[in-house]
């Protein structure tokens, strides 16, 4: 064919013209078509692309504050930041996560529990965050797994400082612990400042002073590539770390306290009278709360939960005892001051005591009586007849006003949270709760600290602190705020200052006090033997009212568990108060055999005395 | 004739123009690529975070291809019109050889491994496919029809399907149209042309079936990136931030932050078009258009001034292939078009691109110098 080939080259060029004229037009199109896009991105689009790309550019990576240190009043150190490798997971970043999990597990042989765990954490949190799996790594553990892992995208170690509690269950309740931010805590704590912070104060001072321990977060700006790896910092805010905390607290009369304590559940609290310093606040038995910061496994929790002892119990705040014996010299001060009856008023004791027209018997704990007593002996001897018939003479109303001012039934306001506030009763109060009016026999079992009396050792402690202190209204607290200086967490509830009382009046009810350690006839009169100083005290026994229903019959257990409440309250040296006690001992029998002891170590240790 | 007055508006009357004219170099397209290489300098060293090492590379590479573009202008264009079936058929056979060993090996094969480098055929047919449809067409009669038209149509087929199927749909797409330029070229009716792209149209949804899922996938995501933003999407999302991010003036030299802290993945190779317009802007991007445009029209002015059919038809395939590459390439960048292989021509880093491309400029070297004089 191509023989015949005629070809016409002129036509082919104005062909070929054309064709390139059209291509020509068509480049030119296009290209526009391309300008209009590259507008349409750049110029239109501009803000819009420029906000995503400094979006894409910018991370922002929480500095963690270190959490301020919680010292006792001596500098010993109570709860201390210790270095800790912890293993933490970025969810979007493991590829596989139930092998991840699995395969960590083998190798770092980690619980089932703490894989539980994580996993019910792991939908809580953003994608793109930093959940810890296990804490405290042992140093095998950092070893084996820094070998491996090249093969766990998304699984890191970090070092970093964890809290330690040196003391242990010593002061557990005092100094609290912190753990994991739970779901709850996520939705109220402010979230920019605890980026990077996997833990928050729980109890104790932990928690109350949690705004000044934790310090302020502080971040690096990262300018990090797709797969999010800082490449560049672009600005750093250091961490503000948190305010280190002194505290009033004397860990060796603490450790006295607690030991003493031993072989009873109770509580022991020691407050210096002048300033209002806690010097102890035992709540026995504790906890370790090391295992909580780690996250307890949740065997150990239930078992703690579950025991009869109660460990987690804080007795000291919210153990409400009813105070017994121990309220009878502010009774007999609230008749005083109240000129009911005079400090040379007598009563005889025929061992029990009746309301007129009554055929119910109040009895005396000592069978066959008194006989005639006076005031001082009542308070020597805690003749329970006299303040029958005292309470019965002032009457509820007055008698429930005067209590008042000492602190009963209202918190002592000192600086923890979750404190009771025990129960004075009166008869607003019995209308209100249980509409019904008040019973004269109501008002006679007040006046011994008994029936709906409920006191906690602190408020014991404190109303006893502020007699020594005649009057002067003595307010417990444990941080002392003038060796932590900037703290954001509010002092104490502010407090009347200043209950006005007679001075004789306290003097007679102090003396008597005195006698109950130092004379011949008084119920702790054991105490006071070979005692180089004088200590005024008030012993207490208080009933313990019902065993429950539930309890398994166990003869022993049982008859432990009726055993009364022994209390126990005292301050010294008694010419010039510097530190009153609360002791309770639960089923501890005799306030003055069993809680008076453990009060008179305490003293005599702060005092200085072997 | 008015085609064929010599207008040489770039003559140089000096011992250097003497002398690149004695080494049949095109001054005026010899200046386009001078400036545009060292564009590409500016930019890769940006784009590569001043990885001086990959500019290294990269001048060994651009020089390697300057010299084969001198050696090409060299030869006389009528060597090419007698080697081009040769260069065609060694062409199709080495696409076959890799498409065998593939599937011997694992996957995809797009070269061979010759020892000393790995060649890669499809690169080849870039400009053996024009050479050949030039070759053939300037054997027949003009406009071409009937079975001279068959027979081109399925010389250019050829070569596509063998190497969409390894799969390089990018460089498919370029061979195809290299081969389709010619035959538009050559004067192939608007009536077949109508009716062709009525029947591409036709027949998307048929060629759908044979579209692998990735590439199906590119194809979704240019209609919606943002439905997989850290998957399929991501490419297209993060370029756009790129060039949006860029604005009218752009964020300056070495300015870019979307390619320097790797949220833009390729930024040295196929998308460095979006490097180049977050740093340049708006005003660098029309520079750079313009700049290939000025290429482009110095390539059809040689395809105008060509002498013979087959250097007129090749030149201006090759012309036209050339702007293909500049419009597929930032198209894909700027998210109008699929995201297929195809580099920024002259700019991105890469070897075999860079020699091809030159390749075709030394044809058009050789065309535009070995022309013989006419009386005027």
């Amino acid at each position: 064919m191509s023989g015949y080939v005629l070809k016409n080259s002129l036509a082919e060029q104005r062909i070929f013209l054309s064709r390139i004229i059209a291509a020509f037009v068509l480049i030119v199109v296009l290209s526009v078509g391309l300008l209009v896009r590259l507008v349409y991105l750049q110029v239109v689009g501009h803000t819009h692309y420029a906000t995503l790309a400094k979006e894409n550019s910018i991370k922002i990576a929480p500095l963690a504050p270190t959490r301020g240190i919680i010292y006792d009043r001596n500098g010993k150190i109570l709860a201390d930041n210790i270095p800790s490798y912890t293993l933490e997971l970025v969810p979007e970043q493991v590829p596989n996560m139930d092998e991840t999990l699995r395969n960590l597990k083998n190798l770092l042989d980690i619980p089932e529990e703490k894989i539980e765990q994580f996993r019910e954490h792991l939908p809580r949190n953003k994608r793109f965050a930093t959940i810890p799996l296990l804490l405290r790594l042992s140093e095998a553990q950092v070893a084996a797994f820094s070998v491996v892992r090249p093969y766990f995208p998304g699984v890191d170690i970090h070092a970093g400082l964890v809290r330690y509690y040196p003391y242990g269950e010593l002061v557990s309740h005092v100094v609290g612990y912190v753990g994991r931010i739970n779901e709850q805590e996520l939705k109220t704590l402010p979230e920019a400042n605890y980026q990077g912070s996997y833990h928050v104060g729980k109890s104790g001072i932990e928690s109350a002073y949690e705004v000044d321990l934790h310090g302020t977060t502080g971040y690096v700006e990262n300018e990090t590539n797709a797969q999010s790896r800082p490449i560049n910092i672009v600005n750093e805010f250091d961490p503000v770390p948190g305010i280190n905390l002194h505290l009033t607290l004397d860990i060796d009369l603490q450790k006295t306290a607690y030991d003493a304590l031993e072989g009873y559940n109770g509580a022991a609290v020691a407050i210096a009278i002048k300033t209002g310093e806690v010097l102890v606040f035992a709540s026995r038995p504790g906890f370790d709360p090391n295992p909580f910061v780690y996250g307890i496994g949740s065997k150990a929790y239930k078992d703690l939960q579950e025991s009869e002892d109660q460990p987690l119990f804080n007795r000291v705040l919210r153990g409400q005892y009813p105070p017994g014996s121990t309220m009878k010299p502010f009774v007999a001060l609230a008749g005083l001051e109240n000129e009911a009856i005079s400090f040379q008023h007598r009563v005889f004791c025929p061992g029990a005591y009746q309301l007129p027209n009554s055929p119910h018997k109040f009895r005396d704990w000592k069978k066959g009586g008194h006989g005639s007593v006076s005031m001082e002996n009542a308070i020597i001897e805690s003749c329970d007849v006299y303040f029958y018939s005292l309470a019965q003479t002032l009457g509820i109303d007055r008698l429930h006003d005067f209590l008042q001012k000492f602190g009963f039934g209202e918190e002592t306001g000192i600086d923890l949270k979750g404190e009771k506030p025990g129960l004075l009763p009166s008869r607003e109060w019995k209308r209100k709760t249980q509409n019904q009016e008040w019973y004269p026999g109501e008002t006679v079992i007040t006046g011994i600290g008994q029936g709906f009396t409920q006191v906690t050792p602190m408020q014991l402690a404190r109303a006893t602190a502020t007699l020594a202190n005649r009057g002067r209204v003595v307010q417990p607290f444990l941080v002392n705020r003038a060796l932590s200086p900037g703290l954001v967490a509010p002092a104490t509830f502010p407090r009347e200052p200043l209950i006005p009382l007679k001075d004789a009046n306290v003097t007679n009810i102090i003396n008597a006090m005195v006698n109950v350690i130092h004379s011949a006839r008084g119920t702790a009169k054991a105490l006071g033997l070979g005692l180089p100083y004088k200590m005024a005290a008030k012993t207490g026994t208080a009933q313990v009212f019902t065993v429950k229903q539930k309890e398994k019959y166990n003869e022993d257990q049982i008859k432990f568990k009726l055993r009364d409440h022994a209390l126990f309250i005292a301050f010294a040296p008694a010419d010039n108060p510097r530190l009153a006690v609360a002791v309770i001992a639960e089923n501890g029998g005799h306030g003055g055999s069993v809680a008076g002891p453990i009060a008179k170590k305490i003293i005599n240790q702060y005092l200085g005395i072997k | 004739m008015q085609l064929e007055t010599n207008t040489e508006e770039f003559v140089v009357h000096s011992w250097l123009g003497d002398f690149l004219r004695k080494l049949h170099i095109d001054i005026p397209l010899f200046l386009g690529l001078l400036l545009i290489s060292g564009l590409s300098f500016a930019i890769l060293y940006s784009a590569s975070t001043q990885n001086m090492d990959v500019l290294y590379k990269h001048l060994v590479r651009s020089g390697l291809a300057l010299v084969f573009m001198i050696v090409l202008a060299h030869i006389n264009p009528y060597q090419f019109k007698r080697y081009s079936l040769f260069l065609y058929g060694i062409g199709v056979v080495l696409l076959l050889a890799v498409l065998v060993m593939g599937e011997f090996g694992k996957g995809a094969q797009r070269w061979l491994d010759l020892g000393l480098f790995r060649f890669q055929p499809s690169e080849m047919l870039k400009i053996s496919t024009p050479m050949m449809i030039a070759w053939y067409l300037s054997e027949h009669v003009l406009p071409p029809r009937g079975k001279p038209l068959g027979i081109t149509v399925l010389l250019i087929t050829a070569p596509t399907l063998l190497i969409a199927k390894q799969p390089d749909l990018g460089t498919a797409l370029l061979v195809a149209s290299s081969g389709a330029a010619v035959l538009f070229f050559a004067g192939l009716s608007w009536r077949i042309i109508g009716s062709l792209l009525a029947f591409l149209g036709a027949s998307a949804p048929i060629l759908w079936q044979f579209l692998r899922d990735y590439q199906r996938n590119r194809i979704y995501t240019l209609l919606n990136p943002e439905a997989d933003p850290m998957g399929k999407g991501y490419h297209i999302i993060q370029s756009k931030i790129a060039i949006g991010s860029g604005g009218i003036s752009g964020k300056g030299w070495l300015g870019s932050s979307q390619s320097k802290l790797d949220f833009l993945p390729e930024s040295s190779t196929d998308f460095i078009f979006a490097v180049f317009a977050e740093e340049f802007g708006l005003f660098g991007c029309l520079g750079l258009l313009v700049l290939y445009l000025l290429i482009i029209s110095r390539c059809i002015y040689i395809s105008l001034q060509a002498q013979d059919t087959y250097t007129r038809l090749l030149a201006g395939g090759l012309s036209f292939t050339f702007f293909v590459y500049v419009f597929v390439n930032i198209g894909m960048v700027i998210g109008i078009l699929p995201v297929v292989g195809v580099p920024l021509p002259l700019i991105s880093y890469g070897g075999t691109s860079m020699v091809t491309l030159l390749a075709g400029f030394g044809i058009l070297m050789s065309i535009h110098t070995h022309r013989k004089l006419l009386p005027t």
